[in-house]
């Protein structure tokens, strides 16, 4: 089975992308998807509008963050795909905090981006966007050849390997092309999954659902304000 | 890569019918126009060429270079990319000012000639009625502001063998000057139009329905001694236009 993960922040078009992805392969290729997000999904419906057959689950993180709920759900949902006997996994996150990447060390990196979130936007997304293999810029209709270019190179400033394809996600534009990408694809090897990036660590008193606010009623390995570059840093 | 000439396959109309033509070549040097009411699928052609699309837009058509099927470089890099598109956008989404734009630009289709930026303003100010300065940010430009930036970018910046114009007579930029600025020797050019003169100036002319291209015409002899007496009510036509504008009265 080959793997997709699928990042980047609310209102890019993850969806749209995936639903245009899947509109090239089904039924033809078995396809399973998993969609990770807080409180509210419709993607099951829009989904299931389209694509009657389509192993779909949806997973709510609550109260825990919905990165650290994909860490933790991901080895049981490439079992349940693989019983499903599916070929491809597309999992998409909930894009939140932006601080994380859900991408595994095999399968396929993908950060959606459109140029609305601003012109800086991939710069302030950290291994969201330096570890994704391929980036997919969407609603490029929405603007000029030229800020499209500029744009690229912004992403390109933060990760120099990283592949673009541009879409219209709306009418499937573009999609052609960003198949090739599952042309190169190999199968995953699920004892040897690894997390490619490090999560921001939940070990403070307020990862465990404190309310209060202010040094005193918290402890933990971060650091004051003051003097503190990063409050803390993982592997 | 040397452009030596387009191919476009036809794709189907909006009735899902196939197009008028069996294959359209476009050869450096040609000039063309795309006619057609609102809707009929103009930006869509100019899109469909500026994507190289392989049938995956809506239209199914298929764009070659030189007889093949373009490298996927010329997407990839901006700076391989031999096709300029100035797109009918009124305004920038971009919140950078002017001069930090246009640098990344330049860095992104490879341009490293000193004065770039200089150059590419100062063209600006010659198709715009207001002057536009560098530190003036991307989205404070008006609609013309922006479209005779866009024209001055793929000029100085884009400097591309084959350029894709769409609309260049809208919000009020001067017309005949962004069109000398773009005619060199050369290149190929396409122009969304629906202004009589710039149609006839150009060698060949695409008439879109529904989605589709319907006729592709060579622009005729008679058409030719025509466009003299066109071009000269057109001119006094301009001049009247920025007589009115600055807030002059006339009297004749």
């Amino acid at each position: 089975m080959k793997l997709m993960n699928f990042a980047g922040p609310p209102s890019a078009g993850k969806t749209a992308v995936i639903k245009n992805i899947i509109r090239k392969l089904y039924p033809q290729v078995k396809v399973a998807y998993l969609k990770i997000d807080v409180v509210m999904a419709f993607e099951k419906e829009e989904l299931q509008r389209d694509f009657a057959d389509l192993p779909i689950q949806i997973v709510y993180a609550g109260d825990l963050c919905p990165d650290h709920a994909s860490v933790m759900v991901m080895k049981d949902a490439i079992q349940w795909a693989m019983r499903e006997g599916s070929e491809l996994l597309i999992v998409e996150s909930a894009g939140l905090c932006l601080r994380c990447s859900p991408y595994l060390n095999q399968g396929l990196g993908v950060i959606v981006l459109s140029m609305l979130g601003g012109m800086n936007s991939p710069l302030k997304m950290g291994p969201m966007v330096s570890l994704a293999d391929i980036a997919v810029v969407t609603k490029v209709d929405l603007i000029s050849q030229a800020e499209r270019e500029v744009f690229r190179e912004k992403i390109r400033e933060v990760s120099r390997s990283i592949r673009i394809y541009e879409v219209n996600a709306l009418q499937g534009t573009g999609t052609s092309r960003l198949m090739t990408e599952l042309d190169g694809m190999t199968d995953i090897d699920v004892d040897t999954l690894k997390l490619k990036g490090v999560p921001p660590l939940g070990v403070c008193t307020i990862c465990i659902g404190k309310k209060d606010i202010g040094w005193d009623n918290h402890f933990g390995v971060i650091r004051k304000l003051e003097g503190a570059d990063y409050l803390y840093r993982g592997e | 890569m040397i452009i030596k000439r387009i191919t476009v396959y036809p794709g189907l109309n909006k009735n899902g019918e196939k197009e008028g033509f069996e294959e359209l070549k476009i050869v450096s040097g040609n000039t063309v126009s795309i006619v057609g009411p609102t809707g009929s699928g103009k930006s869509s052609l100019v899109n469909d060429i500026e994507m190289l699309t392989q049938g995956d837009t809506i239209t199914g058509r298929k764009i070659f270079i030189n007889g093949k099927i373009p490298p996927s470089s010329f997407r990839q890099d901006p700076s391989k990319n031999p096709i300029v598109l100035i797109t009918q956008h009124t305004n920038f989404l971009a919140d950078l000012p002017i001069d930090e734009f246009l640098r990344i630009h330049a860095k992104a289709r490879r341009i490293a000639a000193e004065g770039t930026v200089e150059r590419t303003i100062y063209l600006t100010n010659k198709l715009t009625g207001e002057k536009v300065h560098e530190k003036m940010r991307m989205t404070s430009l008006s609609g013309g502001q922006t479209r005779a930036m866009m024209i001055a970018d793929a000029i100085v910046i884009g400097q591309a063998p084959i350029v894709l114009l769409d609309e260049i007579e809208n919000a009020g930029i001067f017309k005949k000057e962004a069109m000398e600025m773009v005619r060199t020797e050369g290149k190929i050019i396409l122009f969304v139009t629906h202004d009589p003169v710039v149609a006839l100036l150009c060698d060949i002319r695409l008439v879109m329905k529904n989605g589709g291209i319907v006729k592709v015409h060579r622009t005729t002899e008679l058409e030719k001694k025509a466009r003299k007496r066109i071009i000269e009510q057109d001119i006094l036509l301009s001049v009247v236009r920025e007589r009115v504008r600055r807030g002059e009265v006339l009297s004749f």
